[in-house]
């Protein structure tokens, strides 16, 4: 839904920039479902969900939308001339006139195993995704998790860590059948450790993780040597930052009006999944409507000092940046 | 109308019932009914937000699908009666089976 925001911003001569938490543009199109075909797209009898993306970020193109990926926007800081300074998980901030939250369920954050102290050493040794495989060389590492993920990191960083054990509760893994053969055969020539049917149970260290203990088969106690633990247990959405930004949430949703998807804070509307009210669909078509009038609305706070002009496309063309 | 009894993550169980001639799973009776299922990908058993361990009545329902495991396995647990139930079609293999809601509270 961002995507065509931009499109309908561009449209009005309003430049954006979208954040994802996620590291690649396209929400939950392209993070859950890119290859299911849609069929209620207007024009379209059918389209598969990438498809729509990518037909989407051609469409925004002209309007030169610059991206953060794979950072979350945690805070707002409202300025005094009315707009914002957005900062990241990463610490980027950005200045913007207004805020368009596109954000469907959420932000897609990593599940996590129920383990004690957990949290605690996350940071210090217990990390959820490998952003730069740099940090594992030679170190001991232990990954959890039996997808594709899992697999694939235990490939990787075997090359690069010190010792890398795969932990997967099942005897079997129903990841990609070639990375799946690659580990079996990696474990046989001794270069990962691979403990099937075994689960975490606790993690421990001073300060900082240094071992993780699982369950085996037997009920049996296994103690590991660990500077890493990486579990690997997919995404899930969560509402996330959103929820302390002072708007009005209901079951998860922000509250908006519905003459132009404002939500009761000055310059931040809601489109999309995420918001809500009486009446809402869930539906792509509805928000790409949504994501129209919010842009008319938003106009004001990004050009106080003109008269906005209701104009057809087919009678202008879109005239790109 | 099909009987089944539904317990939250709290525990607390309550009757429930549902028609099955209007093509429903079990995922959209658990939301119609307003228990805390995200239930993401919306019934295409793609993210494992609406996952459910069958108590009781696991003959009738039969076991996850190989499209369920693929999920399923990727959860930091399950159970060996987990399913996903938008997988469950609304029917008589319902009839008083008990659900228990599992997987992440919508928080």
């Amino acid at each position: 839904m961002g995507l065509f925001a931009v499109f309908e911003a561009g449209l009005l001569k309003m430049r954006c920039h979208l954040i994802d938490a996620l590291p690649q543009i396209g929400g939950q199109l392209s993070e859950i479902y890119p290859q299911k075909p849609i069929y209620d797209i207007p024009g379209y009898p059918e389209i598969k969900a990438q498809d729509l993306v990518d037909n989407l970020l051609e469409q925004a193109k002209p309007f030169k939308p610059t991206f953060t990926l794979g950072e979350r926007v945690d805070s707002l800081d409202k300025q005094e001339d009315g707009s914002f300074i957005l900062t990241t998980s990463d610490k980027t901030k950005i200045h913007a006139q207004v805020i368009v939250i596109a954000g469907g369920l959420g932000c897609f954050e990593p599940r996590k195993p129920v383990l004690e102290n957990l949290e605690a050493f996350e940071g210090k040794g217990v990390t959820y995704m490998v952003k730069n495989p740099e940090t594992f060389r030679d170190k001991k590492v232990v990954i959890a998790g039996g997808g594709d993920s899992a697999l694939d990191w235990a490939i990787y960083l075997s090359k690069v860590s010190e010792r890398v054990t795969l932990v997967h509760r099942n005897e079997t893994f129903r990841g990609a059948p070639d990375s799946a053969g690659k580990v079996f055969d990696l474990a046989n020539q001794g270069k990962i450790d691979l403990i099937l049917s075994a689960n975490l149970k606790e993690v421990n260290g001073n300060g900082k993780l240094n071992t993780v203990v699982l369950e085996g088969k037997s009920k049996e106690e296994i103690r590991l040597d660990a500077d890493y633990l990486i579990p690997l247990f997919g995404l899930s959405p969560k509402l996330g930052p959103i929820a302390d930004w002072g708007l009005s949430i209901d079951k998860n949703a922000i509250e908006v009006d519905t003459r132009d998807y404002s939500t009761g804070v000055d310059r931040i509307y809601a489109i999309g999944d995420i918001n809500t009210y009486p009446g809402k669909l869930k539906l792509i078509l509805c928000g790409f409507h949504e994501a129209a009038i919010m842009m008319h609305s938003a106009f004001k706070h990004v050009y106080p000092d003109q008269k906005l002009s209701f104009k057809y496309t087919t009678v202008n063309g879109v005239n790109a940046f | 109308m099909v009987n089944f009894i539904v317990e939250d993550r709290e525990g607390n169980r309550q009757e429930r019932e549902a028609p099955e001639d209007m093509g429903l799973n079990l995922m959209e009776i658990l939301k119609a009914y307003e228990y805390p299922v995200l239930a993401t990908c919306g019934g295409m058993a793609l993210c494992a937000t609406c996952h459910v361990e069958i108590l009781e009545g696991k003959e009738g329902l039969g076991d996850a699908t190989d499209v369920e495991l693929d999920q399923l396995e990727n959860l930091p647990e399950y159970f060996p009666t987990s399913r996903l139930s938008c997988q469950i079609r609304i029917g008589d293999i319902l009839e008083g089976a008990v659900v228990k809601l599992r997987g992440e509270d919508v928080v």
